[in-house]
């Protein structure tokens, strides 16, 4: 069985981070293994701009961002695999892969980078009612049909959810040809961002109907229209507030989700917030030399985002290698350390865990909050202790928040046995 | 006339109102980023175009394209035309110039990926 240091499990955005800062830290035969036929994952059909304003201080559009990674990591020697589909990661850290050239085989690692990503929410989660029609696509799945197949998707769609791509999606269909009638929100609030809405929905005068949904597809063969209805705020559609849209297509943009089989089946511990296994501040999991970073761990709004977390896993799986060579190590030898605890208005926290031995440096926790705040602050307490108390004018579950605790803040919560995040008063909307 | 804007400058998104005979005179917003912001969008909007074109003798069908600066906001369609009319031949270098002058704007289209010959 062939032995690497490090294989990274995916090569999109986190794998390439990942791999490059480790190899970066001294890791030695480093192995990327990609399911699709070339690295650099969803960027690859993200055409539109906006990306790397954090990492390049410019903005590039995705296959721009992804392609600065690629040549990076084939500078560096990094091996990757591609056409490679990983079925099954063992706590002893061996890999099983296929593909076409070498069939079923086996790797065995010191250190395993969970890098999958995620997938989008499908129709069948939805509940709608109706036939089973050509023209109802996810909205990733069109991106990669319009972007990268040239194929055109329809002539008048809805888009139902208004999640970035859905927005997105909204204007490529539109500069293609392809009438967008309006996009259905069934939460009071978009799930995406600001400049999204403004720069994909108002720029061509196409409307975000709040608090609607798709109640209907109609059409047997292909989509001959949707009908929409507003909802309560339980969500529940209100009755006689029916309305039929003829359309040919209709976009699903309606979450995503963390793409965990394989972690799952390594009976790693799971959050059911993000959907992503629990992590320490060095992005490990509760199995030794298995550590996870992206859309895997949490979905992330920027891939500037990714690539810095995906960085940090790299870089501490390299050192968790040279600290933990020859020593066969029992679970979780740091011991328990303490978990974050998400208080009110917090959905979650990556990292969902500080262990007992901090590294004397500061740690990023990244977090969702459950709603919209308005002229609130964000505060971490250990006990009756406030740490942190950050202003903010606007908080959405739209945007994902940082905070970064000190070694020192870290210690003390270590000593107290505990640390909480909240978001403390202001107008609730 | 006044026109009513959602701020892009930050999560915030302050409802801006700016009169276009006055795009100094802007109301609405909690900074000067803010008033900057509707001045432009009043004065000269710009946006980035970004789309894809089909590649003849490729690995891949399709090739990634942007405008290489921002343009006009009432010429998005024209130069989307223009784009969608395009054919270019593999191999195609990512940054290479695919047509210069987009619809008059002065601005050229260039590739944003790499797509090489397709393998016989």
């Amino acid at each position: 069985m062939k032995e690497y240091e490090i294989v990274v499990i995916g090569g999109g955005p986190a794998g390439l981070a990942a791999a490059l800062e480790a190899r970066e830290n001294g890791a030695g035969e480093i192995l990327i293994l990609e399911r699709d036929v070339r690295t650099g994952g969803i960027l690859n059909q993200c055409i539109h701009n906006g990306f790397g304003l954090h990492t390049f201080q410019e903005e590039l559009t995705g296959p721009e961002y992804a392609d600065r990674f690629v040549q990076q990591v084939r500078k560096a020697g990094i091996e990757t695999r591609c056409g490679s589909m990983v079925i099954r990661v063992g706590r002893d850290r061996t890999v099983t892969y296929v593909n076409r050239e070498e069939g079923l085989t086996q790797v065995r690692a010191k250190a395993v980078i969970l890098a999958m990503g995620c997938r989008e929410r499908p129709r069948g989660a939805l509940n709608i009612p109706g036939y089973r029609p050509a023209g109802i696509y996810s909205a990733g799945t069109a991106q990669r049909l319009v972007n990268l197949e040239g194929v055109c998707v329809g002539k008048k769609a809805v888009i139902l959810g208004s999640g970035d791509i859905g927005l997105i999606m909204a204007r490529r269909l539109t500069l293609e040809g392809t009438k967008v009638l309006a996009v259905a929100e069934v939460m009071p609030y978009s799930g995406g961002l600001k400049r999204n809405i403004v720069q994909c929905l108002d720029d061509f005068g196409i409307p975000l109907l709040l608090n609607h949904t798709v109640v209907e597809i109609l059409g047997k063969k292909r989509v001959e229209g949707v009908v929409l209805a507003r909802v309560d705020e339980n969500r529940k559609p209100v009755p006689g507030t029916q309305r039929l849209l003829e359309c040919d297509t209709l976009l699903l943009s309606v979450g995503l989700l963390p793409e965990n089989e394989l972690t799952r089946e390594l009976g790693a511990d799971m959050d059911r917030a993000t959907g992503g296994p629990c992590v320490n501040q060095r992005m490990e999991t509760r199995i030794p030399g298995i550590f996870a970073c992206g859309n895997v761990l949490h979905v992330h709004d920027l891939v500037d985002y990714v690539s810095q977390e995906a960085a940090l896993a790299g870089k501490e799986a390299a050192l968790w290698i040279r600290e933990e060579s020859g020593r066969e190590t029992k679970a979780d030898c740091r011991g328990e350390g303490i978990f974050l605890q998400a208080g009110r208005g917090i959905r979650y926290t990556v990292p969902q865990r500080l262990d007992s031995a901090g590294n004397g440096g500061n740690v990023t926790v990244r977090f969702r909050v459950d709603g919209v705040y308005q002229d609130s602050s964000i505060a971490v307490y250990s006990k009756d202790c406030c740490l942190v108390r950050k202003k903010k004018r606007v908080l959405s579950p739209g945007e994902m928040e940082q905070l970064v605790l000190t070694a020192q803040q870290q210690d003390l919560c270590r000593r107290q046995g505990e640390i909480r995040i909240c978001v403390e008063t202001g107008r609730e909307q | 006339m006044i026109r009513e804007l959602t701020c892009i400058c930050c999560p915030l998104g302050c409802r801006l109102f700016v009169d276009d005979r006055h795009p100094e005179q802007v109301s609405g917003n909690s900074c000067p980023k803010g008033a900057q912001y509707a001045k432009n969008e009043v004065t000269d909007p710009r946006r980035t175009v970004t789309a894809s074109v089909r590649v003849e003798g490729g690995e891949l069908p399709m090739v990634s394209v942007k405008t290489s600066r921002e343009i006009p906001k009432d010429r998005i369609f024209a130069c989307m035309e223009k784009i969608r009319a395009l054919r270019v031949f593999a191999p195609v270098k990512l940054g290479d110039v695919l047509l210069s002058d987009c619809a008059g704007t002065g601005v050229d289209i260039v590739a944003t990926k790499t797509v090489e010959r397709r393998m016989p």
